[in-house]
């Protein structure tokens, strides 16, 4: 019953979202700006299934945001697909990435994870930076089609997918979150050696946690090339991607799926606003200083601090 | 053609930047490795001595290596502070796991974009007698600007090794990482240990951030190369020794050198970043380890 309210309901909202900003808006920048708070849903969800869930802690978001925003570039000069199979294309590889990455440190614990994740991003840097073919260190720049698909602007199209997009990803955690999936990622992420002794297949339940967190991001980043029309791997690479996507599960609480939404909701309204009003290097600093005030304050994020009032009320 | 001069003169230049690199694993083998405290924003703390030692230098022309010994105290101070707020907010509490690492990380992120904020993204550069100037040996070139930073690199290392060995306070703190109740039995407060510990672990990153801008110009992010750089030395070096991580740092040192060398630079990150997930994939105890 309530995963069919749940359905319901957040469909609802989704479409009302797609329908109403459309009538609302005739401001193209109000796209721009939304596509970006949706990008940090994705990101942060994606982030959340293996940071939240399972308990391993991935800096290296960039690298897979970026190979599906490469993987986008390749499709665009090979072929003419469709965005919507490219985002399909681009979770794919990153997927694969995620399988990878997940496969090589199977054994690493923790803080070792992490740091695997930050060499990780580099490696794959490197790579594109001496891959001549989707640019180099020089970037790439990726004609969009004149005609958007459906009514509307290009970059009203690309912002509706992304929503879809969104939708998906905050779907797929909710049912990992009151699934057995989850039961046992959560296992792993509070004890792993007893979860082993349990009978939890650990091995397996981590590779599909890594592959499924590497695919939602990837598929975040395959639209990019289009959005930002001009791509180069110090951008798509950027540590920034990763410090958000860390940022917002944080503050808005891992342990649920309404966290990662209501902290990429709130940073990435913070974040633009800022951008158009005080500077752009200055929001990077706001995102810094609430994680670090965040985690030191209130461990738990948003979610806790509700769930804390709202125990301390029935007692 | 691989000629035997350029191979030479590839290997020395990476020991000697493999003596460099000590300098700047020496703090987070110590935090990281002796402590327990994963610093990921050690590389932070290494760009804040570099633009000490350029702010200084460009207005009194002062030596960047005396400018980052004298400032070594101050970031002991700031050290000893860090840790006090993760010893409260972290380690009291217990959760020590991601919340602290994301601690650091908007540690790091924070520094970085402060240091962009006050001094931009352009590379500075300092200025002192012996950068430009060379020593040859035969074939070898032994540029001062590499050779004076991994001669001071090797100094701090013996000094530090010293320290930990012959003093109490330094042998309390490698206590401090094989058994908390023992040093706590020979009336020692832990967390007092672990606070000077930290402390001298950032002051490291004073000497090594001046160090890191006498070899080249720097510019606030790329700090970030480093922190690979410096998990990979420290995980290859076995975490806790001194010998076994000036080992490592010589190994990536000559590694990068020989690749920057005959495959062109843009390649060398790769390479070190490749042999860390290699190492931790294959043999997560290091080269030297038990």
């Amino acid at each position: 019953m309530r995963a069919a309210k749940f359905w319901g309901v957040s469909f609802l909202v989704a479409a009302a979202l797609l329908v109403l900003t459309r009538g609302f808006f005739t401001n193209e920048y109000f796209f721009f700006a939304g596509y970006v708070v949706l990008q940090y849903i994705v990101l942060s969800t994606a982030w959340n299934i293996l940071g939240g869930y399972t308990g391993y802690t991935n800096f290296g978001v960039g690298a897979f945001f970026a190979v599906g925003a490469y993987s986008s570039v390749v499709l665009h000069k090979l072929t003419s697909l469709p965005v919507p199979v490219m985002i399909v294309v681009g979770g794919l590889m990153s997927g694969i990435l995620g399988f990878g990455m997940g496969y090589l440190t199977l054994r690493l614990k923790g803080v070792f994870f992490a740091i695997a994740t930050l060499a990780l991003a580099i490696v794959a840097q490197t790579f594109i930076v001496n891959w001549d073919y989707v640019g180099g260190s020089r970037g790439v720049y990726v004609i969009r089609p004149q005609q958007a698909p459906l009514y509307g602007s290009y970059i009203q199209y690309l912002y509706s997918l992304m929503l879809v997009l969104a939708w998906v990803s905050v779907a797929i955690a909710r049912t990992i979150e009151r699934s057995r999936l989850g039961l046992g990622f959560n296992a792993i992420r509070d004890d792993e050696a007893a979860a082993e002794a349990g009978g939890v297949p650990t091995l397996r339940l981590k590779l599909i946690s890594t592959t499924l967190s590497g695919a939602l991001m990837g598929m975040a980043g395959a639209p990019l090339p289009y959005y930002v029309t001009y791509l180069d791997p110090a951008s798509s690479f950027n540590l920034s991607y990763a410090v958000n996507s860390v940022a917002m599960p944080l503050i808005g609480g891992m342990t649920s799926w309404i966290g990662p939404v209501i902290g990429a909701v709130l940073l990435g309204t913070i974040q633009q606003l800022a951008t158009v009003t005080i500077s752009s290097a200055l929001n990077l600093l706001i995102v810094g200083v609430l994680l670090v005030a965040f985690v030191i304050i209130a461990p738990n994020g948003i979610v806790g601090l509700v769930q804390a009032r709202r125990r301390a009320r029935l007692r | 053609m691989i000629s035997l001069d350029l191979a030479v003169n590839a290997v020395v230049a990476g020991l000697l930047l493999g003596g460099f690199y000590a300098a700047v694993t020496v703090g987070v083998t110590i935090s990281f490795g002796m402590l327990d405290i994963v610093n990921i924003a050690h590389p932070a703390f290494i760009m804040l001595g570099s633009f000490v030692a350029y702010v200084v230098n460009s207005n009194f022309g002062i030596d960047p290596i005396l400018i980052g010994v004298v400032m070594a105290p101050v970031f002991f101070l700031v050290g000893m502070a860090v840790y006090q707020i993760y010893y409260y907010a972290f380690e009291q509490r217990g959760e020590e796991s991601i919340q602290g690492l994301a601690f650091f990380f908007g540690l790091l992120f924070v520094g970085e974009v402060a240091l962009i904020l006050v001094f931009g993204v352009d590379y500075r550069f300092v200025e002192a007698p012996y950068i430009g100037l060379s020593l040859h040996l035969g074939v070898v070139d032994l540029p001062l600007r590499m050779l004076i930073p991994c001669l001071v690199s090797l100094l701090m290392l013996a000094v530090l090794q010293l320290f930990l060995g012959r003093t109490f306070i330094g042998r309390a703190i490698l206590a401090v990482s094989q058994d908390r109740l023992a040093l706590q039995l020979m009336a020692a407060n832990p967390s007092t240990i672990k606070r000077i510990a930290f402390g001298i672990s950032i002051a490291t990153a004073s000497v090594a951030g001046a160090l890191l801008i006498i070899i080249q110009p720097v510019e606030p992010s790329i700090g970030r190369d480093y922190i690979g750089r410096i998990f990979a030395i420290c995980v290859l070096g076995g975490m806790t020794s001194f010998p076994g991580m000036l080992a490592g740092a010589m190994l990536i040192g000559v590694v990068e050198s020989i690749t920057a060398t005959f495959y062109g630079p843009s390649w060398a990150p790769a390479v070190a970043f490749g042999f860390l997930l290699l190492t931790l994939a294959v043999r997560p105890a290091g080269i030297l380890g038990r």
